[in-house]
């Protein structure tokens, strides 16, 4: 009897060495044909006896599957070998940088805006606007800063002819708040402001973000504990020391400026507050009898320069892409 | 101010050293602005006497001393031209070490032996007389280090005072708070009265309402005021940052400081007449101390005598009656003017002096004898004199008048938010000499005369809260009833607009609101704008009209600086003057040049018109539909290439490419195309609808049409929208061309249509129909014909 055994193995070695697809037809031919040798074995089962018959039926048929199952897994292994070639001919150099656009960025003045603004809005503060040209009542008047008062040293103000102003502070928006809306509040008043003062620490416009809490139990604990917070959080810093110092504003009484500890040791003034005078919730038409509470205010840069690690004032305001892209 | 800190000692002396003593000052509101450390000599710079003085056998300007150091004689080079006999001066041995870091040691000076250096004020670093030796009493103890003898363990300290503190422009007023911190008395020196030798006075009138409320005078007859300011006042007052003038002057000078009464001595003999506090008239001419002639407002209150005006009162002396070493007879004046009389004058007239800024912020009204008094004694210690008696006219109908105030206890626990035992609170206010009577609810309170800062029940709890320390104070939060609030969602936020810029690669800048009128004048010619009055500089001047003159000079910036990829955006205000007043209208504005994309290793493309327009109306359409572009000139734009925003009719903001004109203003060496839109026509979007989506297949089909060339797009899509076609869901222009095959002053427009019904497919028959009223309308209202192709 024929040993299938030893025809299977010479044709796997005939499957396994063919290299391409035609090759491999060739192989499939000459086993799997109609003159291949599977064909030829199953013509000469003839001569075979009836006992040996179906056993070497049964021998033949699995060489027959064997050898075709071994020619489609080559094939399969050629073609992805083939598909393989193609593609790594289409290689790109990965390394190279994707295109397109890229994001730009808010400016550091809006961004610190906004982390304040979020910070106080847990708080229930929210957002007002007001003109930035005033005139003397919002400015000064209705803040208890009369004509004549020393405290108007302090604002170096730009005025125009008719007696109207920019304004020093968004303070005004708080005046016109309150005058609209009354007691209790809780509001923030983002802006530009102008002080006639120019050198590397003063442009002569720059942002303030105000605050006011009114409401009948509003103490100077409170002011102290809130401020505190914030600072706290602002800088993202839970040990930051805070230090509340008198000072004074016409509009309030008491007042405070709130200096924190920067690396160093040094302590650096961040911003300005005190319980709201009665005098200016009086000029509001809220009664000081019923209502206290505090008021605020920032300067926006200034946070800016001590979280970012700006150093020059000026440089906001110079619009310059390479200053500007490095807050995205 | 700054002051002597062993002068503040000598009113009240807290066990504190110099850096804790800074400390509670600031911690008081008295926010310490500098130190000044003094000159550490050592004990190698001792008093000593020159015994002899001869000249240098070789050299004209040296002298050989002989000098007595109290424990030997020692030969010292000099080249001082006081260097004489007799004179007590610091001697630098061998071994010191001078502030300016010069080691002294032992050396020849042209072949003469010098033991060390005779030294002036300059070389100890207390002052800037450098023409001779510091001249020391005769009567200093020879031996004694210099620094042990004027007491130089002392520090000069700068306060930063708040408008409302007149008071401690003073020793006196910040003593007073000083000793408050620290629970201790202040030891007030004794003015004592200083009998009249003579009946001698000078006729002093204030005119009736003019803004003076005591005038204190006293004649001093024999003054000798060519006499020397003793040494120990000269370095008071250089400790306090004063100069020392002349013994009168400093005397005045030396009382503000103590006391903080500003006073002024006059030359007795050049007064003519009487002296009248009044009101100079419009146009009144003085020259001042400083030697200037100002001209005069009639709302200036001056001392005049029959000359004229001789001072402005509170603020600047004159200089016709001023004292000088040859006077010899001298009046002397400590008035209390009224605070609102004389603010503003100095800024006004330009004298920002100590006395003006005390008087503006008032001085306490009973010094002004005491004052007299204080001087009187210093002029006769030093100089001598024959005092008349002390002459004071008053005026109590314009004096402010205090009333008690009332502090309430519940009030304290009120507005600190912490309480105070009855008799903390009495303690605290107690030491600043603040008197209290107690009553059922609390205390009613009266100021110190010299306090103008507390008037009001806040003033006083704040004082309380001051002294005891913010930070003994608890930090709280306060208990309130948690509420929501509506949210709308209609508002379209600046934010959202910020980010789909930042997202489509813009940087947002900030601007002055005010610009260059030279450049807003070519940018946006003919629109009135606002001036300011007292600009920074003349390019800072006008307020902006438009965002552009900003961001082009930013573009233009960024230009010389090898950044050629420019896309900013700002939003902000501009301000135009109306009939109704200042219209402050909030504008988005952008401006964008050089390539659309960050540099890389592929192609790149320029900015052009349409890429930022992509950008505009990405940002238009997060406020819905309503949007049109037409097109349009403005002054700054390229005359082709510029269309005007409208939102539902209204014109709302431009966008076009910078005119190549003002492109060679700026310098600019790429396009920029500039954009603006006011943000009022952004404020709102729609609420999102969501509609069925359609089950059945949509249909497409392109057209092309000829139109005249100038036809807008626009126009087609009007009139495709307009044309009542059934099922029209869209339609849009793809394509334009014009050049070979399409007829001289005509373009191909390619657009397609695309059709959609809800309830069944469409067939070839419906979109047929809807080509055919298409093309009828187009060519009945543009004269459009079907390109064949």
């Amino acid at each position: 009897m024929i040993d299938t055994e030893e025809q299977l193995a010479r044709a796997l070695e005939a499957v396994a060495g063919a290299a391409d697809l035609k090759a491999l037809d060739d192989v499939r031919v000459g086993w799997m044909g109609k003159k291949g040798h599977i064909t030829d074995l199953m013509k000469s089962m003839g001569s075979l006896t009836a006992e040996e018959r179906p056993v070497m039926g049964q021998k033949v048929n699995d060489l027959k599957r064997a050898v075709a199952a071994s020619i489609e897994d080559r094939k399969t292994a050629l073609a992805d070998d083939a598909l393989r070639e193609k593609l790594l001919a289409e290689t790109v150099d990965v390394t190279l940088a994707g295109t397109g656009q890229q994001s730009g960025g808010l400016h550091p003045v809006t961004q610190t805006i906004e982390r304040i603004t979020s910070l106080f809005g847990q708080l229930g503060f929210t957002v007002a606007e007001g003109p930035e040209i005033e005139n003397d009542f919002y400015n000064f008047e209705a803040l208890n800063i009369p004509a004549h008062h020393p405290a108007r040293a302090m604002h170096d103000t730009f005025y125009f002819g008719d007696g109207k102003l920019l304004r020093t502070h968004t303070s005004s928006v708080q005046i016109r708040h309150m005058q609209n809306n009354g007691a209790p509040c809780r509001v923030l008043s983002p802006g530009r402001v102008y002080r006639c003062d120019s050198d590397q620490t003063h442009t002569p416009m720059f942002h303030q973000v105000e605050g006011l809490y009114i409401d009948k139990h509003v103490s100077f604990s409170d002011l102290m504990g809130h401020l505190e917070q914030f600072l706290k959080l602002f800088f993202d810093q839970g040990d930051m020391e805070v230090r509340f110092r008198p000072s004074y504003f016409p509009f309030t009484e008491p007042s405070t400026e709130v200096d924190v500890r920067a690396p160093g040791g040094k302590w650096v003034e961040v911003l300005g507050s005190g319980l709201v005078h009665p005098n200016v919730l009086r000029a509001v038409g809220v009664d000081p009898n019923e209502f206290q509470g505090y008021a605020f205010g920032l300067g926006v840069e200034r946070l800016a320069m001590m979280r970012y690690g700006a150093d020059d004032l000026r440089v906001f305001f110079e619009n310059d892409v390479r200053f500007l892209s490095q807050f995205r | 101010m700054k002051f002597s800190e062993k002068w503040l000692r000598e009113w009240v002396n807290p066990s504190v050293d110099t850096d804790e003593l800074a400390e509670q000052l600031t911690l008081l509101g008295l926010e310490v602005d500098g130190i000044e450390y003094p000159a550490d000599l050592g004990d190698k710079v001792v008093v000593a006497r020159i015994v002899s003085a001869e000249k240098h056998p070789d050299a004209d300007k040296l002298r050989v001393c002989q000098v007595d150091t109290g424990s030997e004689q020692v030969q010292i080079v000099c080249g001082a031209p006081n260097a004489a006999a007799g004179l007590v001066a610091p001697l630098a041995l061998p071994g010191a070490r001078l502030p300016g870091g010069i080691k002294i040691r032992k050396s020849k000076l042209r072949g003469v032996e010098s033991a060390g250096m005779l030294c002036s004020a300059v070389e100890l670093s207390m002052g800037e007389d450098s023409d001779g030796l510091l001249a020391l009493p005769t009567d200093a103890p020879i031996g004694t280090p210099v620094a042990q003898y004027l007491q130089l363990d002392d520090c000069t300290i700068e306060i930063d005072l708040t408008p409302n503190r007149g008071d401690c422009l003073s020793i006196r007023g910040v003593a007073y708070d000083v000793a408050a911190t620290n629970s201790m008395q202040v030891t007030e020196p004794e003015t004592p009265a200083i009998a009249a030798a003579s009946e001698d006075t000078f006729a002093v009138s204030i005119k009736d309402g003019a803004g003076c409320v005591r005038f204190a005078g006293r004649v001093l007859r024999d003054v000798n005021c060519a006499a020397a300011t003793p040494l120990w006042m000269v370095e008071k007052l250089r400790r306090s940052g004063i100069r020392s003038i002349s013994p009168v002057v400093d005397v005045t000078a030396y009382v503000m400081l103590e006391l903080g009464q500003p006073t002024h001595a006059y030359d007795l003999d050049k007064l003519q007449g009487a002296i009248e506090v009044r009101n100079a008239t419009q146009d009144e001419k003085v020259v001042l101390l400083d030697g200037r002639e100002i001209d005069l407002h009639d709302d200036t209150l001056c001392i005049t005598d029959s000359s004229g005006v001789i001072g402005i009162a509170g603020v600047m002396g004159g200089d016709s009656t001023g004292v000088l070493s040859d006077s010899k007879n001298v009046f002397l004046e400590a008035a209390l003017f009224d605070r609102i009389t004389i603010a503003g004058k100095s800024r006004r007239y330009n004298a920002f002096t100590d006395a003006a800024a005390r008087f503006e912020r008032g001085v306490d009204p009973e010094l002004q004898e005491r004052a007299i008094e204080r001087m009187t004694a210093l002029i006769i210690e030093i100089c001598g004199a024959t005092p008349g008696p002390v002459v004071l006219i008053e005026q109590p109908a314009i004096a402010e008048t205090v009333d008690p105030v009332p502090l309430r206890r519940h009030r304290i626990k009120e507005l600190l938010g912490c309480s105070f035992e009855d008799a903390q609170v009495e303690q605290v206010l107690g030491s600043l000499g603040i008197e209290l009577s107690a009553n059922a609810e609390g205390w009613s309170a009266v100021a110190p005369s010299r306090r103008y800062d507390i008037r009001i029940e806040e003033d006083l709890i704040e004082e309380l809260a001051r002294v005891y320390g913010f930070h003994n104070i608890p930090r709280t939060s306060p208990t309130t009833q948690l509420k929501m609030v509506p949210v709308s969602e209609t508002t379209l936020s600046v934010q959202r607009v910020r980010s789909v810029l930042v997202e489509r690669g813009y940087l947002e800048a900030i601007s002055y609101s005010f610009v260059d009128p030279a450049v807003q004048s070519q940018i946006n010619p003919g629109v009135a704008a606002l001036n300011l009055a007292n600009p920074i500089a003349s390019d800072l001047s006008e307020m902006r009209t438009n965002l552009w003159s900003g961001l082009l000079q930013a573009v233009q910036r960024n230009h010389n600086r090898q950044q050629p990829r420019v896309r900013l955006f700002e939003i902000g205000l501009q301000y135009h003057p109306t009939d109704e007043g200042i219209d402050e209208r909030k504008q988005l504005a952008g401006a964008v040049s050089g390539e659309i994309q960050p540099e890389s290793w592929q192609a790149a493309e320029n900015t052009d018109f349409f890429s930022v327009k992509g950008d505009l109306e990405a940002v238009l359409a997060l406020s819905g539909a309503g949007w049109r572009f037409e097109a349009a000139e403005h002054a700054a734009l390229h005359p082709g290439r510029t269309a005007r925003i409208f939102r539902d009719g209204k014109a709302v903001g431009w966008i076009g490419e910078l005119h190549p004109k003002l492109k060679e203003v700026f310098d600019l060496s790429t396009n920029t195309v500039l954009f603006e839109v006011e943000m009022s026509a952004l404020a709102t979007r729609p609420l999102a609808r969501s509609e069925p989506l359609a089950r059945f297949p949509s249909l497409r089909r392109d057209l092309a049409v000829l139109v005249p060339s100038a036809t807008p797009a626009q126009a087609i899509v009007d009139t495709v929208r307009g044309a009542q076609v059934d099922n029209l869901l869209d339609v849009m222009v793809f394509d334009t061309y014009a050049g070979q095959g399409v007829p001289e002053g005509h373009k191909s427009v390619a657009f397609c249509l695309i059709l959609q019904d809800f309830s069944r497919t469409l067939v070839d028959a419906d979109v047929s129909q809807a080509v055919a009223i298409v093309l009828e309308q187009l060519g009945k209202q543009l004269g459009a014909s079907l390109r064949e192709s």
